[in-house]
């Protein structure tokens, strides 16, 4: 069965566009959840919905202006985070908003939803072309190209901004091409979820490597494993029953969270840890 | 040898606000020193601290090593700081050895540094001999803190008192111009204190690292600094150890301060 799934090259274009949207997002996520923006993915991608509605509203490629009003969008919330006294949730709640509300007055004013609205909200990962599959490979490889190169810096800001600003580094410079970073990421991954479920390969799979305890290097390896698993079973499981691979995709990556999060309080990842680490720790 | 300071402050005022946090305060530290700050809380001390590290507007004149302006700024990386308490996601992925080496500066930063050090006529080019594998460095500097054995293990996993180790390991990576500790110590138990302690008066007499230190212990302070400044918003003393213990009065006043504070701080009349 799965053979004959494979023999399909849409089957194929969506694996290998699938297996690059989950390292971005899982490697990206890995920052955004620490920082606690793991709601940052949902807020960008309902600008994103803004952005494609702007796009078919005035006939231009939707993915191209969903990339500039998403950009646009993560770095008005930036600057909200940081000018005001507006808490990060709510910054995220009012961009959000602003988004979806652009979104629904050209939508209305277009004449209502079309189908290509819906793959944009609900995933369309076994309909992408062969464009769009290159495009999702070259834009992948260069997020986690940078994501590799800057991961110290990011990691550095992420643990504590102000030591990171005590360290020299640009701190105001390196958080708005986070939130480029993640705009990029989200956008180019909601082909394969759909704005709706996109913040849930951003937020699950590194919540639940996080629950291993390791360091840094070994939770974002943890994490693109939950992420790849996910995806690939996702897209061949939902060819097999015939249902919404964005659907199927969220619910095994929540199915493995509910797994390692039932494994660690019966105490079986502890038991990995004492193994691999015998020293005690004192207690102040 | 050259005779210039590593820090010097002058006419320091910072406020908040209508009031003033830190009044007119004026101190240099030179190579070696290992300088204990005292004062109660609300005295200044991290805002000091903070205006020392660039996070902080203030009016008068801070030096490193003679530099002010944008050379200043560029030798800024090069402080070591350790803060009361850095708080920190109890299930951050990452350790000891991901934190410690987040201490690593370029050796852009460096080559940098060294050239302006050598600028001001002193004979510190510590820096150049940093140059060199991270690797060794990281293991150089838990090695020093004396948790070499500890580099795998997760931070969420470490008492106070190492955790504030690695912090001290985090900033000898780079060799610091001046490590700068902000009550370090607080909350942490009397075994671990003892730990730390030893561990400052090593990175200071051996790796011959100028510390600036601030805290509410005299014992530790009469025990491990070479000079003393005691400030309470202004500066009450700045000068060697030995004067300042031997000084009966400004012993009891200070200790009347602290103690009138803590009893403040505690709803106590």
């Amino acid at each position: 069965m799965v053979l004959e799934a494979l023999s399909y090259t849409f089957v194929q274009k969506a694996l290998v566009a699938g297996i690059a949207v989950a390292l971005i997002c899982s490697f990206m996520g890995t920052f955004l959840v620490l920082r606690r923006y793991s709601l940052f993915g949902d807020g960008i991608a309902h600008v994103a919905f803004g952005g494609i509605s702007v796009g078919l509203f005035l006939g231009v490629f939707p993915l191209w202006t969903a990339f500039i009003v998403s950009i646009l969008g993560g770095l008005g919330l930036q600057k909200l985070r940081q000018s005001t006294q507006i808490s990060g949730d709510s910054a995220v709640a009012v961009v959000l908003v602003s988004g979806l509300a652009i979104g629904v007055i050209l939508v209305s004013s277009s004449g209502g939803f079309s189908v290509d609205l819906f793959s944009f909200l609900f995933g369309s990962i076994l309909l992408i072309s062969n464009e769009d599959t290159l495009m999702i490979l070259a834009i992948s490889a260069g997020i986690i190209a940078t994501l590799a190169v800057m991961q110290k810096q990011f990691l550095h800001l992420t643990f504590n901004e102000e030591q990171a600003k005590i360290a020299g580094l640009p701190v105001t410079l390196l958080n708005y091409a986070f939130v480029i970073l993640a705009s990029i990421t989200v956008v180019t991954s909601m082909r394969l979820v759909g704005i709706l479920l996109i913040s849930a390969l951003i937020v699950i799979p590194n919540i639940a490597a996080m629950a291993f305890g390791k360091g840094f290097k070994k939770t974002v390896g943890i994490s693109m494993s939950i992420s790849v698993i996910s995806v690939v079973s996702g897209i061949l499981l939902s060819y097999y029953y015939n249902v919404a691979p964005s659907g199927t995709i969220v619910m095994i990556a929540v199915a493995i969270l509910i797994g390692v999060l039932v494994a660690r309080s019966a105490g079986l990842i502890s038991k990995i840890d004492i193994k691999k680490q015998p020293q005690t720790t004192h207690n102040s | 040898m050259s005779m210039t300071s590593v820090l010097e402050v002058e006419d320091l005022s910072i406020g908040y606000n209508s009031h003033l946090a830190v009044d007119k305060i004026s101190f240099d530290v030179q190579e070696g020193d290992l300088l204990g700050i005292v004062g109660p809380n609300g005295a200044g001390k991290t805002t000091l601290f903070r205006a020392i590290l660039g996070l902080q507007q203030y009016s008068g004149k801070i030096k490193l090593f003679g530099f002010e302006g944008s050379k200043y700024r560029s030798l800024l990386p090069l402080i070591g700081y350790v803060p009361q308490k850095v708080t920190f996601e109890p299930n951050f992925p990452a350790t000891v050895y991901d934190i410690v080496s987040m201490g690593v500066i370029s050796d852009k930063k460096l080559v940098k540094g060294a050239k302006l050090i050598q600028q001001c006529g002193c004979c510190w080019n510590r820096l150049y001999k940093e140059i060199g594998n991270n690797d060794d460095k990281i293991t150089e500097a838990l090695e020093t803190v004396g948790l070499e054995s500890l580099r795998n293990r997760r931070i969420g996993e470490l008492s106070g008192g190492e955790l504030q180790r690695v912090f001290i390991a985090k900033s000898l990576v780079k060799d610091p111009l001046l490590l700068i500790l902000d009550e370090p110590v607080t909350s942490v138990d009397v075994e671990s204190q003892t730990k730390f302690y030893n561990v400052i008066k090593k990175i200071n007499e051996k790796n011959n690292i100028t510390i600036v230190w601030s805290s509410h212990d005299l014992d530790a302070i009469s025990k491990y600094a070479n000079r003393v400044a005691c400030m309470n918003k202004k500066l009450f003393f700045h000068g060697e150890k030995e004067k300042f213990f031997s000084d009966k009065e400004l012993l009891k006043t200070y200790t009347e301060s602290s103690m009138q504070m803590h009893m403040h701080d505690h709803g106590m009349h």
